[in-house]
């Protein structure tokens, strides 16, 4: 316990002098790089823009009103082709991530030199790069379209799903695995049943998840051109059609909020 | 031990994830339904797509061979807009998500100000970073300011509710020890909760700056600043090699920031 001895007196304190010294540096460091970086940010600043902002919001505001209720029939091919990509996608990532989770397992996979790190580097890779810039690089590639978003939704979902698949499967019960075995099963028939079935739950409710996810991020793929409302949203914005942007918002706000919903029941009787 | 009479041990299945029979069938009926009535409106031009299947290879190859010199200036700068973005925008959040968390913590709060700072709390996550975004764009123009401020929103959000659940699981006894000695509020929460949810804090916070970055790298395609507008440009201008030289910088950063997260995380944990 780190205590100081001043004027005779033993005063108790939270640390030692030289954590103590080390924690302020830490702080000094910190703030210095807090401030450098804010620096940066208001020279590339039109403040006149920033002081302006409160009317500009307040106009925006008012033109957002009343919503253009009229537009909402519009919406609904839109609005089942953004469940349609996010879903699609999803069942594609799938099909891709079981195989790469269980090259990146420790316990399941063929070989910890050559696979493992490949399967690694492949959920690295898909896990850094947002959808929305997978929807860049595919639009870019296969013009734009709901098959862009598509791909883009399963290219970003691979990484997630068989990161959470691999942990599961590291964690499952190795006497089972070995109960299997003992019976003289082959690879094959260990994995459908001895680490399958304790993996299961968790892949169901991983799949679950990352629907729900890709549901929000396949609403904005349209900014980029990849297909579904966000199209629509490009569109009313494009022109400033602000009462449509509001129905548009209210839409996406609507199906994010069901998608939920339907999300949390299935992993409520899954898990 | 013997076999009972008329078992056959290959007859024997696995029990089915959903044991009414009705159900199971009915879900993978409905599946199978909306399935073919999906990819049946499906508006794709394959022919387009087949067109496009060089130049994806073309992409791919770029990365054999990025090019990180011909706009370097362009990469650089966007670099310099989302690195400071991300860290000034996480210092805000958190700055500004520790009250919000504190407020959205039941145990802590009383209702009216419990039930505020949860609504805030989910009117930050319900939408993507790409919809504020434009909105901020529109109000306080091009440049990271925007994106500065739709990071710092969507931190908010994310960080408030998973402190908020974390001060809810403390530990009771310590939190009321340090009240029995007649500590003040503040001493109270400094000394009594702080210790308790500090190293949570701090883990969820390397995890933002992670989220941070990435996402800086986004609402630069709305126009928010940072590397997202020099990746747009390069995408527009079918220049792949640039393209790919951007995305691996991402991913080495991506990569290099969850390495030492982990680190720093095993050690305070």
């Amino acid at each position: 316990m780190p205590l100081i001895t001043r004027d005779d007196r033993m005063i108790w304190r939270r640390r030692a002098t030289g954590r103590d010294l080390a924690v302020w540096a830490g702080w000094l460091v910190g703030t210095a790089i807090f401030v450098w970086s804010w620096q940066v940010i208001s020279e590339n600043t039109i403040w006149f823009f920033v002081s302006d902002s409160p009317r500009v919001a307040a106009d925006i505001g008012s033109r957002m009103v009343p919503p253009a209720w009229d537009y909402l029939p519009a919406l609904w091919k839109p609005l089942w082709d953004t469940i349609n990509i996010a879903t699609l996608g999803t069942l594609l990532a799938l099909v891709m991530a079981v195989p790469v989770a269980f090259m990146a397992a420790r316990n399941t996979t063929p070989s910890v030199l050559f696979l493992r790190p490949l399967a690694l580097l492949i959920i690295v890779s898909s896990r850094s790069i947002n959808s929305l810039i997978w929807a860049l690089l595919l639009v870019a590639i296969a013009g734009p379209g709901v098959f862009a978003g598509i791909i883009a939704i399963a290219l970003r979902s691979i990484g997630f799903v068989a990161k959470l698949l691999y942990e599961a499967i590291e964690e499952i019960d190795p006497l089972q695995v070995e109960a299997v075995r003992a019976t003289g099963a082959s690879e094959g028939q260990i994995i459908s049943y001895a680490i399958v079935p304790q993996v299961m739950p968790a892949f169901a409710g991983i799949s679950v998840f990352r629907w729900d996810i890709n549901i929000r991020e396949s609403t904005v793929l349209g900014l980029v051109g990849a297909g579904g409302i966000g199209l629509e949203l490009q569109a009313s914005l494009n022109v400033l059609a602000w009462p449509r942007v509001t129905v548009i918002l209210l839409a996406i706000f609507a199906t994010v909020l069901i998608s939920e919903w339907v999300s949390a029941r299935i992993r409520h009787a899954v898990i | 031990m013997a076999t009972p009479i008329g078992f056959d041990a290959r007859a024997w299945r696995p029990p089915p994830l959903v044991t009414s029979p009705l159900l199971r069938w009915g879900i993978g009926l409905g599946f199978a339904l909306y399935l073919t009535v999906a990819v049946g409106t499906l508006e794709i031009n394959w022919a387009r797509v087949w067109e496009g299947l060089d130049r994806g290879w073309a992409f791919v190859l770029a990365f054999t061979e990025p090019d990180f010199t011909s706009r370097w200036r362009d990469i650089s700068q966007g670099l310099l807009e989302s690195l400071t973005m991300t860290v000034v925008s996480t210092v805000v959040g958190i700055a500004i998500s520790i009250p919000i968390a504190l407020g959205a913590a039941r145990n802590l709060a009383p209702l009216p100000i419990y039930l505020l700072c949860r609504g805030i709390v989910a009117v930050s996550r319900s939408f993507q970073e790409v919809i504020i975004a434009i909105f901020f764009v529109a109000m306080f123009g091009f440049g990271p300011f925007a994106g500065f401020l739709t990071l710092s929103f969507a931190t908010i959000g994310f960080l408030a509710k998973l402190l908020a659940e974390d001060i809810e699981d403390i530990e009771r006894g310590q939190a009321e020890a340090v009240r029995a000695t007649g500590a003040s509020w503040l001493q109270w929460l400094v000394y009594g909760i702080q210790p308790q949810v500090m190293p949570r804090l701090i883990g969820l916070s390397l995890y933002r700056l992670d989220i941070n970055f990435r996402e800086s790298a986004v609402v630069g395609i709305v126009g928010a600043g940072g590397i997202g507008a020099t990746l747009n440009t390069a995408f527009d201008r079918y220049e792949f090699d640039t393209a790919a030289a951007i995305l691996l910088i991402i991913i080495g950063i991506v990569m290099a920031a969850e390495y030492s997260s982990s680190m720093i995380r095993a050690r305070i944990q």
